[in-house]
């Protein structure tokens, strides 16, 4: 198996953009990546992308050439972004191909998202009486997390103000304003414990990689940042996910576990040697929980590394520099690129104002959405 | 007109008499309960209890869009949880007639079956639902 390397990066600003489609931001972010990576669409040998709502990728090559390239479509629920990665890095790391790239994008109505239950193998009772809510499921997850590990509300507020703190300094942001603690915690009420600033929303945005072989990356000779390890992974037996009428007796498990060990076995490094760490943040008490499953600390240490500053920028592990998902808005089919891009800028030093300090070699990425599926990708300098 | 008369919401959900118990199906190898019960014949329709304790809860604040919600337009707050069932597995479920703030994991709750208004003009169906359990807290004991 070969080296697969990052080359260049592209980023459609998160949020809202009524003058563009979704479709038409993912296109907005090949150019981009493309233009980073000193190459053109025609360069191309293989595309992977998709969105969740927003239309099918392949139609993108209508926008930017038709040069006959394979593009193959990715719907894979949250995981659609780093499902497109998988199959970009496969594409290279077999020997098949030598430079391609892998796009998400989305454009998601305002609200909570509205999935139906037969799109979910779920009886319609199950929505029909209001539990097909996915908030409902952030909710009680971090409820028992924070009653069984003494998490504490504090934490919760914590992680909100960082995000929006470190919003301010991404240009790809949506909430680009600092939120104070007080104002987080008196929000309105969402799905108790967790308030309005607590929780994401859907948006919109585009991101892309264009990802190469070693060979052809020492060629380019611009970003050059190697992907050590994807792993995506599905739920096992006693996890409890998104969309569950029911949990088991014996759970504990969990897609994230399963990614998570996948992707370090396969990057021969453990949790202490990652410099930076994008992590779902759907909600506070998401990046709080997945601290934990990601390996990176024991249930309920949290606490003390929130108040002890640990996950800031300057901080021994910065978690989500870029303000995660609280600040960026979570447009489905990009979200889990985008916590890629943050990570190449900054392993590549070019994350300007919100450059971790130090140098970062190792970067971690995790993504985890509906109904129990959890990707992650581990960067190296 | 008593809650017996009106409809299930589905069938072989739960049992509404004498007591309300959920149905879940026991998987004939391995014996693993899950719920609801699925329309496989690898799984036994089996009761389930009705008593359990409260595994976590949380409150639903607005209104659910619709598709796929059916409650009435004119929306008050709910709340929700998962209980676990001893020795079979946790079920998730509409908590009713316990105040917000009263609500705490480990609870001891009981199933219910309430009218659940539909919002397109169609009759009230029977949902399940669980509730703080007066007997156990009282007396200390499980029925």
């Amino acid at each position: 198996m070969r080296d697969v390397f990052i080359v260049g990066v592209g980023i459609h600003p998160f949020g809202r953009t009524d003058a563009r489609t979704g479709l038409q931001q993912g296109a907005y972010a090949v150019r981009q990546a493309l233009a980073d990576a000193g190459v053109t669409w025609g360069d191309m040998q293989f595309a992977y992308g998709g969105s969740d709502a927003a239309g099918n990728a392949d139609t993108m090559v209508g926008d930017l050439g038709l040069t006959g390239l394979p593009f193959v479509n990715v719907s894979n629920g949250c995981a659609t972004g780093g499902s497109a990665l998988f199959g970009a890095h496969n594409a290279i790391r077999s020997g098949e191909f030598d430079l391609g790239i892998a796009v998400g994008f989305d454009k998601h109505p305002r609200g909570a998202f509205n999935p139906l239950p037969a799109d979910w193998s779920l009886p319609d009772w199950y929505g029909d009486v209001g539990l097909m809510v996915t908030t409902q499921f952030f909710a009680m997850k971090i409820r028992r997390y924070m009653d069984r590990f003494g998490i504490t509300e504090r934490s919760l507020v914590r992680v909100a103000e960082k995000a929006f703190r470190n919003g301010t300094l991404a240009d790809h942001a949506w909430r680009r304003s600092p939120v104070d603690a007080e104002t987080i915690a008196n929000s309105q009420m969402v799905s108790d414990p967790l308030t309005k600033y607590m929780f994401c929303s859907p948006a919109e945005g585009g991101v892309a990689l264009v990802l190469a072989s070693e060979k052809r990356a020492q060629a380019l000779g611009g970003m050059k940042v190697r992907l050590r390890s994807v792993a995506v992974r599905s739920r096992p037996a006693g996890s409890f996910e998104v969309f569950a009428p029911m949990v088991d007796i014996d759970n504990g498990g969990s897609a994230t576990r399963l990614a998570s060990g996948a992707a370090f076995e396969m990057a021969g490094v453990g949790p202490g040697d990652i410099d930076v760490a994008q992590l779902q943040d759907t909600e506070s008490g998401a990046e709080i929980m997945h601290m934990a499953e990601n390996g990176f600390c024991a249930d309920g240490e949290q606490e003390q590394w929130l108040a002890e500053g640990r996950t800031e920028i300057g901080g021994a592990l910065p978690v989500n520099t870029d303000g995660g998902c609280l600040a960026c808005g979570e447009p489905i089919g990009a979200s889990g690129l985008r916590q890629v891009y943050e990570n190449a800028l900054q392993l590549a030093g070019r994350a300007g104002a919100r450059q971790v300090p130090g140098g970062p070699r190792l970067g971690y990425s995790h993504v985890y959405g509906a109904p129990g599926v959890s990707g992650v990708a581990i960067l190296e300098r | 007109m008593t809650q017996t008369a009106i409809a299930p919401i589905a069938e072989t959900l739960f049992l509404a008499e004498p007591v309300v118990r959920l149905i879940g199906g026991q998987h004939r190898e391995s014996g693993r309960i899950v719920f609801p019960c699925p329309p496989d014949d690898s799984f036994e329709p089996v009761p389930l209890s009705p008593r359990g304790t409260l595994w976590s809860y949380t409150v639903q604040r607005f209104r659910p869009k619709t598709p796929p919600y059916r409650g009435p337009e004119a929306f008050e707050p709910f709340a929700l949880g998962y209980v676990e069932l001893p020795g079979e597995v946790i079920v998730e479920t509409r908590i009713v007639d316990v105040p917000f703030e009263a609500l705490r994991i480990g609870m001891p709750m009981v199933a219910t079956a309430v009218p659940f208004g539909a919002d397109d003009g169609g009759e009230p169906r029977l949902i399940y639902a669980f509730t703080a359990d007066a007997i156990t807290i009282d007396q200390g004991a499980e029925q």
